[in-house]
């Protein structure tokens, strides 16, 4: 009787590996001093700041290390524009990208801002985008990707709950422009161009308000 | 008269949806990405099926509603069923896209409409349950739940709803987006290694390269394709021209279409040259049951076929679950004139 290996978790973990296309191995210690630079906007904490009306800077506690280490490569090379980041990035070598990926990785998720003043009616718009989608405008739902409670899966589908909404709105807005170009075979730049202002306001404002786990 | 009223009105809705599937927000005014699905050509039934929130601004009873909510409920997180009637990491939603109620997905209301029918798969009539039944068995690699038990009443008064207004017996080719329309014939023969290209490039970020998926927190984010959790070899989709055509016309996820009709048989005949769990109507001789089923089904699947030298199918390995062939398949006799 022959039986089909079962997979398991190993299997998965690797794969999950394999998929990525830069594996970071970063010291998560060393991180902490290269992160001196990173400090200002991102916080001692790495929680970023809701600047409405400004460039909002993104809560980097708890994301995935491979994730992060590959928006940094992307700043650097150009497919992720971003005039604030880039003279950062080019301070920092090769290694000390993979440590500050590493350090902000294993800090604990902080809270959000940026929803508080969303209203019912918008939220529930948000809501319906990020776990049911349009299909009538092909917009699938962030968390046919994202993943559970939109929490991220591996290192290509970032955690999205419980970050900022300015920063969500900025970001969808760049890969509209398309000066976000960063993402995996455009699975992102394909739906945020279906999305109208109001989409992305409500979709923004109701993800800021979940919980990262 | 009254016909081709209906018949424009229904295709001017379909050219509502289908600009708005094509709409850009603000910011350009050709996409980047289309949709690029086809468009219904004339003499099609083209039916947009009621939305969720349409449901509740309906006067329907409201047991009615409650029990088409059950209905969409477990259509779309059908894993609530696993170990029960689910065997692998499949929802009813995984191949029919956006709810059951999208063209080229394999929306569902059409099976309302057109059955109860002859099936060549099973050879005899079937009636709604009997088509859900079916998905239950193959695709879920399952058992379906009771015939008439309340989680069935549900899940057919929801296709039954997304089909309201249509009319019953509509003849099943004029009907707009139905099931996973079939792709020209490939330039080329299907091959494996062109395939295992295109999924490398296009699928593996989700699906993995072992074709197992990704299950995060006991909850099934991408489906598996192949292997245990898959749906098993009599699965409708283990069809080269199936595969193809669902692949194309609805993968990588929100880029439909932007594989090559080539692309779309490559990986579809690379997919289903790969192990999963055994046909429900295993005779216990692979080569016997594709032989048994050829014309009507395995002619189009790799079953019973040998790649890397080994025969695909040729095992006991039914997957999760502790039976072959669930009971609720019966072969119908009429005595009676």
């Amino acid at each position: 009787m022959k039986k089909i290996r079962n997979s398991g978790r190993l299997a998965l973990a690797l794969g999950l590996a394999i998929s990525t296309a830069h594996a970071a191995q970063g010291d998560a210690k060393a991180g902490a001093e290269a992160a001196g630079l990173c400090l200002a906007c991102h916080q001692a904490d790495g929680s970023g700041m809701n600047i409405p009306g400004g460039e909002s800077w993104p809560r980097l506690a708890g994301l995935d290390e491979q994730y992060l280490y590959k928006q940094l490569l992307d700043v650097k090379s150009g497919t992720r524009e971003s005039a604030t980041m880039l003279p950062f990035v080019n301070m920092l070598s090769d290694q000390q990208l993979r440590d500050v990926s590493a350090y902000y990785s294993q800090m604990p998720a902080t809270p959000a801002k940026g929803g508080e003043d969303a209203s019912e009616a918008r939220l529930a718009h948000g809501q319906k985008l990020a776990e049911q989608g349009d299909w009538d405008r092909y917009i699938v739902p962030c968390q046919s990707c994202h993943g559970p409670d939109n929490q991220g899966v591996g290192a290509s589908f970032p955690g999205i709950a419980g970050q900022h909404a300015n920063y969500i709105e900025d970001q969808l807005r760049n890969w509209q422009k398309g000066t976000r170009d960063n993402d995996p075979q455009h699975l992102m730049a394909a739906i945020a161009e279906r999305l109208n202002d109001e989409d992305i306001q409500a979709v923004s404002a109701w993800l800021s308000r979940q919980p990262a786990q | 008269m009254k016909n081709t009223t209906r018949f424009l009105l229904q295709g001017v809705a379909a050219a509502v949806v289908m600009t708005s599937f094509a709409a850009r927000a603000d910011v350009q005014k050709e996409p980047r990405f289309p949709v690029n699905n086809p468009q219904p050509v004339e003499g099609q039934y083209v039916h947009v099926p009621p939305t969720m929130e349409d449901l509740e601004k309906s006067d329907m009873h409201p047991e009615l509603k409650r029990v088409i909510r059950r209905g969409h409920d477990l259509f779309m997180n059908t894993q609530q069923l696993r170990g029960k009637n689910v065997f692998n990491s499949m929802n009813c939603s995984s191949c029919h896209m956006g709810e059951g109620r999208l063209p080229f997905a394999g929306p569902v209301w059409p099976a309302a409409v057109v059955l109860p029918n002859y099936r060549p798969k099973n050879d005899q009539v079937n009636n709604l349950e009997e088509r859900i039944a079916g998905c239950f068995s193959y695709s879920m690699n399952g058992k379906p739940p009771a015939w008439g038990s309340d989680d069935m009443v549900a899940l057919t008064t929801y296709h039954q709803w997304l089909a309201k207004g249509v009319p019953i017996y509509q003849p099943g080719k004029t009907l707009y987006g139905r099931g996973y329309p079939n792709l020209p014939d490939p330039a080329q023969q299907p091959d494996y290694a062109r395939g295992q290209q295109v999924y490398e490039e296009n699928c593996v970020i989700c699906h993995q390269a072992d074709g197992a998926g990704v299950v995060k927190n006991d909850k099934v984010v991408f489906p598996a394709v192949w292997g245990d959790t898959s749906y098993n070899w009599g699965a409708g989709i283990t069809r080269h021209f199936t595969l193809a055509s669902f692949i194309k016309h609805n993968m990588p996820l929100g880029r439909p279409n932007s594989l090559s009709d080539q692309q779309a048989w490559d990986v579809a005949y690379y997919i289903n040259n790969h192990e999963r769990p055994q046909e429900p109507r295993y005779t216990g001789n692979v080569k016997e049951t594709r032989e048994k089923y050829l014309e009507t089904f395995h002619v189009h699947t790799s079953y019973g076929l040998e790649h890397d030298g080994k025969l695909l199918g040729d095992h006991d390995n039914v997957g999760e679950k502790d039976f072959l062939k669930p009971d609720a398949l019966i072969r119908r006799t009429y005595t009676a004139d």
